[in-house]
């Protein structure tokens, strides 16, 4: 691609990207539940939950300190619906077909709408911990820690936006995406967000959190809070993210590709 | 039987067989509402088993006794909030209204409500019990606890249609959803869920005391370890919501009759 062609895919994706943030920001019914409803979880659960921080190894001094990443977890979570819900309105609304009647191409289109949900999970990214701080939580990599903490979570985020559009873009229905927030909240609880893997006892449960990737993103985020800097549970983090993020978005735009052919 | 009776009985019946068909037939509508509590099952009671060896936790039967009795009460509630999401959908495809003039008696569409909800549970709840039984728990209580188990859990599902029916009246659309799921999920998780009540810490120790949530997931547990506690204080707590949601529902739908 010569720099004339990446000069006019940034213009692109900037074109789409402004009017994903301003529709997204335009809606409070995406950002106060993305915001509020992990906060509302957290507290719940920080408290319901406090014992388990009196079990032998359990590896941070509160629970709220242990579960605090979790509702960056879920901050990611939105953003898939967000991500999926808007471009799937998009199709609905043959806003689309009208798109292609433009020069954009269909990997501005996709990145572009992704900035939408980047920036709701971003705001909840900054909520999260502004809250998590005055509630108490210490993050023992510091404020160094605190930058990366937010930059895998925006990862993270990304990563699952792109599996959010990449079901809009195959199905072109909102109703569809919508079914695909059940699906990743199982595979959510099915990981470590709860107990640490060692301290699962059940051992089916402890195989299934050990396959299961989210548990590799959930244990880089907490190692920065309840560790410090733990390079190989940053680098699974890191690694999982991206990976996800390359395969979700490679498929998206496979699947926007085929469905801007078809019509 | 007077007429009354029996118009308010070929009322409920119709809205209910007609209820249940669409569930039944639509997996999308039905799987979740299965799905689920299979999920809360297997997160809580194998994820968090080693709860139980928290200092203080005293529990006879076991982690997975103590999370199935929670599962089993959130299934209840949440299959309430279900049906309430389907007479959402009948005012916004005008099902409804239609029966709002038809029907020589309107409260016996609260009661087909009512009635479907509690079919579409037993099936749910038969559903999650067999997983619980499959994944090793202990149940010590005898029948008769067992049974009180169960009267609890309709109690349950009985109280959440009543309040979901109520918000779908005065809403009478889809959107109402979050209004129905998010007080029950705040008071289902307001009680002491992961560990008895007195391990609890902070202020949802504080809220736990006077949750009625508490009284029937003790009273539950009671049951299914076959060491009933605070029974009375349960049922009493749950006829009372039954009581005071019945009329929460009623008014609604006298809201409905003056405005769809």
């Amino acid at each position: 691609m010569s720099a004339t062609d990446r000069g006019a895919l940034a213009t692109q994706v900037g074109f789409i990207a402004r009017r994903s943030v301003k529709r997204t920001l335009r809606q409070p019914a995406l950002i106060v539940p993305t915001i509020a409803f992990p906060l509302i979880l957290l507290a719940v659960n920080a408290s319901g939950l406090d014992s388990a921080s009196r079990l032998p190894g359990f590896p941070a001094a509160s629970y709220l300190d242990f579960a605090i990443v979790v509702t960056f977890m879920q901050g990611a979570l939105f953003a898939a619906t967000t991500a999926g819900t808007e471009l799937a309105t998009d199709i609905e609304s043959g806003f689309l077909d009208r798109l292609q009647l433009t020069p954009l191409r269909a990997s501005a289109i996709l990145l572009g709408q992704l900035a939408g949900a980047v920036a709701v999970a971003l705001i909840g990214a900054l909520a999260y911990l502004t809250v998590g701080l005055i509630a108490g939580v210490s993050i023992k990599a510091g404020i160094g820690g605190v930058a990366v903490l937010v930059a895998l979570a925006v990862l993270i985020a990304l990563a699952f936006a792109g599996i959010g559009a990449f079901f809009a873009a195959r199905t072109g229905s909102a109703e569809a995406v919508q079914g695909l927030f059940p699906l990743l909240f199982v595979t959510f609880f099915l990981s470590s967000i709860s107990l640490p893997r060692d301290l699962i006892e059940i051992g089916w449960f402890r195989t299934i959190a050990t396959w299961n990737p989210l548990s590799y993103l959930v244990e880089g985020l907490r190692s920065l809070v309840i560790t410090g800097w733990d390079g190989t549970a940053l680098a699974s983090g890191f690694g999982v993210g991206a990976a996800i993020t390359i395969l979700s978005l490679a498929a998206a735009s496979s699947a926007l590709k085929s469905r801007m052919a078809r019509t | 039987m007077s007429p009354l009776h029996s118009d308010t009985r070929a009322v409920a019946g119709a809205v209910a067989r007609r209820n249940l068909r669409h569930a039944f037939k639509n997996p999308a509508l039905f799987v979740p509402s299965l799905v689920f509590p299979l999920v809360f099952l297997l997160a809580f009671a194998g994820g968090l088993s080693n709860l139980q060896n928290v200092p203080g936790f005293d529990f006879p039967s076991g982690y997975t006794a103590f999370q199935f009795v929670f599962v089993f009460l959130q299934s209840a509630a949440f299959g309430g909030v279900f049906t309430g999401l389907a007479v959402a959908g009948d005012f916004e495809s005008g099902f409804t209204q239609r029966l709002l003039l038809a029907a020589p008696r309107r409260t016996g569409l609260i009661a087909g409500y009512v009635a479907a909800g509690m079919v579409r549970w037993l099936v749910t709840s038969t559903v999650v019990t067999l997983a619980a039984l499959a994944t090793g728990m202990r149940v010590d209580g005898g029948g008769a606890d067992l049974l009180g188990l169960l009267t609890l859990g309709l109690l349950v599902n009985i109280t959440a249609t009543l309040f979901a029916t109520g918000v779908s009246m005065r809403l009478r659309s889809m959107q109402a959803g979050p209004l129905m799921q998010i007080p029950i999920f705040i008071t289902l998780f307001l009680a002491p869920v992961y560990v008895p009540e007195d391990l609890l810490t902070g202020w949802v120790a504080t809220a736990a005391d006077v949750n009625p949530a508490t009284a029937l997931l003790e009273a539950g547990r009671g049951f299914i370890s076959g060491e009933p506690d605070v029974v009375a204080v349960a049922f009493a707590c749950g006829v009372g919501l039954v009581a005071f949601m019945g009329v929460f529902a009623v008014r609604g739908l006298r809201r409905a009759e003056r405005e769809a």
